[in-house]
């Protein structure tokens, strides 16, 4: 049976961790993630779940918490922010190199200094190469569906990798959605009790976090790259079966207007509705522009990206976070590599965005499609990278 | 997975100096399935310099027993042997040594 609820997407994320029984959350609570944490507190208060929650000193101390429990068998969840998955940022790795299947919400904020609490994606694009699986959600909806699928995902024999659920900080993470659930018992017989192949256990002794020197490291890691390529299918299936459940799809991307498109725009999160609601406009006015939103961004989907882009002439790509001194932003970088790879002939720029939370407007997005579209024209790229809305 | 990594234990049954396994059959996340592996782990393959007692010198003082930092050397009835499974090499025993019995010789690999 489902139900509407009004939830912000932090609430969203919360509820979907309530109802995965989760058996551990340690976490430490930080804006614009709060939310997350302090409703699933009450959930815990409430006895609405029978979550063991460790209230613990910082998120170093999260995530260290999260791990132990995690290699004990049972099911982790925590949720941080910026600062927060900056000071997580050593112990991220752990929990990806010793293969713990957490489940994080991430609000994404800005990155100090300046301070700053608005949503923007320095703090994971920081953490991108951390091993992690890392999913970004457009909305409340796909936040909650993406939290309950993650568990499911990380869990599994050919994965056992963590996975990030991230959200625009205040644009996605404090607005209120109304939103379909389902009933507890349809979340956990969807994803059931984790079953662990291998775990810490007295009676069967092993050890964990052993010394790997030059003779076994590059092996351990090579495995990780495995599992992040085996993630693709699992991913897949795990879409299927929920989609069964809710009649909601999910896979690595979604498109719109893309397979008549000259040209489209690539981007994570809450800014994909923005252009999807301006591509709609420009489309009616005979326009051919499409919108291409990555959900998942690590693993990297390189062919369902390349079989997107494939009548494609011009391709703009929107970066929420600065690569310094990079040539291009995370994800242009990625995107680039992918087409050059394929020998792929595509007219590519690049527009870093939004930075510390500043708004990006319908009409900054028109006005990147219109570029797009003359640079499908001409074959020329004016400028490979720009700053939009930035004072001058 | 599980099948490969039952695979090594199997292999970790016999194994000394055969090639190493590769990532395909080892455990996950650098998991050891077997407890007290440590004992096979012989940092002796650290040593750069090998040191070697002239038992015609040693006059059995146990100086060098005293010095070494790794329990590395082994008593006997009149003169002092090296135990190479843990030596390092520091060359401590050889410096210490007041009839100069000990030498330190390059390792040869």
């Amino acid at each position: 049976m489902t139900r509407t609820m009004g939830l912000t997407g932090d609430e969203a994320i919360a509820y979907a961790a309530k109802q995965s029984n989760v058996d551990v959350v340690a976490a430490y609570p930080i804006t614009p993630q709060t939310i997350i944490v302090e409703a699933f507190s009450e959930y815990v208060f409430d006895g609405e779940v029978h979550s063991e929650f460790v209230c613990v000193e910082s998120e170093h101390s999260a995530t260290s918490a999260c791990i132990g429990a995690s290699l004990t068998g049972a099911r982790v969840f925590t949720a941080t922010s910026s600062q927060g998955l900056a000071l997580m940022h050593e112990m991220l790795y752990i929990a990806s190199g010793l293969r713990c299947p957490i489940v994080m919400g991430v609000a994404n904020r800005a990155l100090s200094a300046p301070i700053n609490i608005h949503g923007d994606h320095s703090d994971m694009m920081g953490s991108r190469d951390c091993g992690w699986l890392q999913i970004y959600a457009e909305n409340a909806q796909e936040a909650y569906d993406w939290t309950i699928q993650a568990f499911k995902i990380a869990e599994d024999d050919n994965v056992l990798l963590p996975v990030s659920v991230n959200i625009d900080g205040f644009i996605i993470s404090h607005s209120m959605e109304g939103i379909q659930v389902q009933e507890d018992k349809e979340t956990l017989e969807f994803l059931s009790t984790r079953k662990p192949a291998l775990t810490i256990d007295p009676d069967k002794p092993v050890t964990v976090g052993a010394l790997c020197f030059t003779d076994y490291y590059f092996e351990v890691k090579r495995q990780q790259v495995e599992a992040l390529d085996n993630s693709f299918k699992v991913i897949r299936k795990v879409n299927q079966e929920y989609k069964a459940l809710t009649n909601r799809s999910y896979d690595t991307l979604e498109t719109y207007g893309v397979e008549d498109a000259e040209a489209a725009i690539i981007c994570l999160g809450s800014t994909a509705g923005t252009a999807k609601a301006v591509a709609k406009k420009l489309r009616d006015d005979g326009k051919k522009v499409g919108v291409i939103k990555l959900w998942v961004y690590r693993p990297f989907p390189t062919k369902e990206i390349l079989e997107t882009v494939k009548n494609l002439k011009a391709l703009a790509v929107l970066d929420r976070a600065c690569s310094f001194g990079a040539p291009y932003g995370a994800l242009c970088s990625d995107v680039l590599s992918v087409l050059h790879g394929a020998g792929k002939e595509l007219k590519v720029f690049n527009g870093v965005f939004g930075l510390g939370g500043r708004d990006i407007t319908p009409t900054d997005i028109e006005s990147v499609f219109n570029e797009a579209l003359e640079t499908a024209k001409t074959g020329v790229v004016k400028e490979p990278v720009k700053f939009i809305g930035v004072r001058e | 997975m599980w099948q490969s990594q039952k695979e090594h234990m199997k292999r970790c049954a016999g194994l000394s100096d055969i090639r190493k396994p590769g990532w395909r059959s080892i455990p996950i996340g650098g998991m050891l399935l077997e407890p007290g592996s440590a004992l096979k782990y012989k940092t002796g393959d650290w040593r750069a310099f090998r040191p070697i007692v002239d038992e015609t010198k040693c006059v059995n003082c146990l100086l060098c027993w005293i010095y070494c930092p790794d329990s590395s050397i082994v008593r006997k009835e009149k003169f002092v042997a090296i135990n190479y499974d843990y030596c390092k090499g520091c060359g401590i025993c050889a410096a210490e040594c007041p009839t100069k019995a000990i030498r330190m010789e390059e390792e040869k690999r």
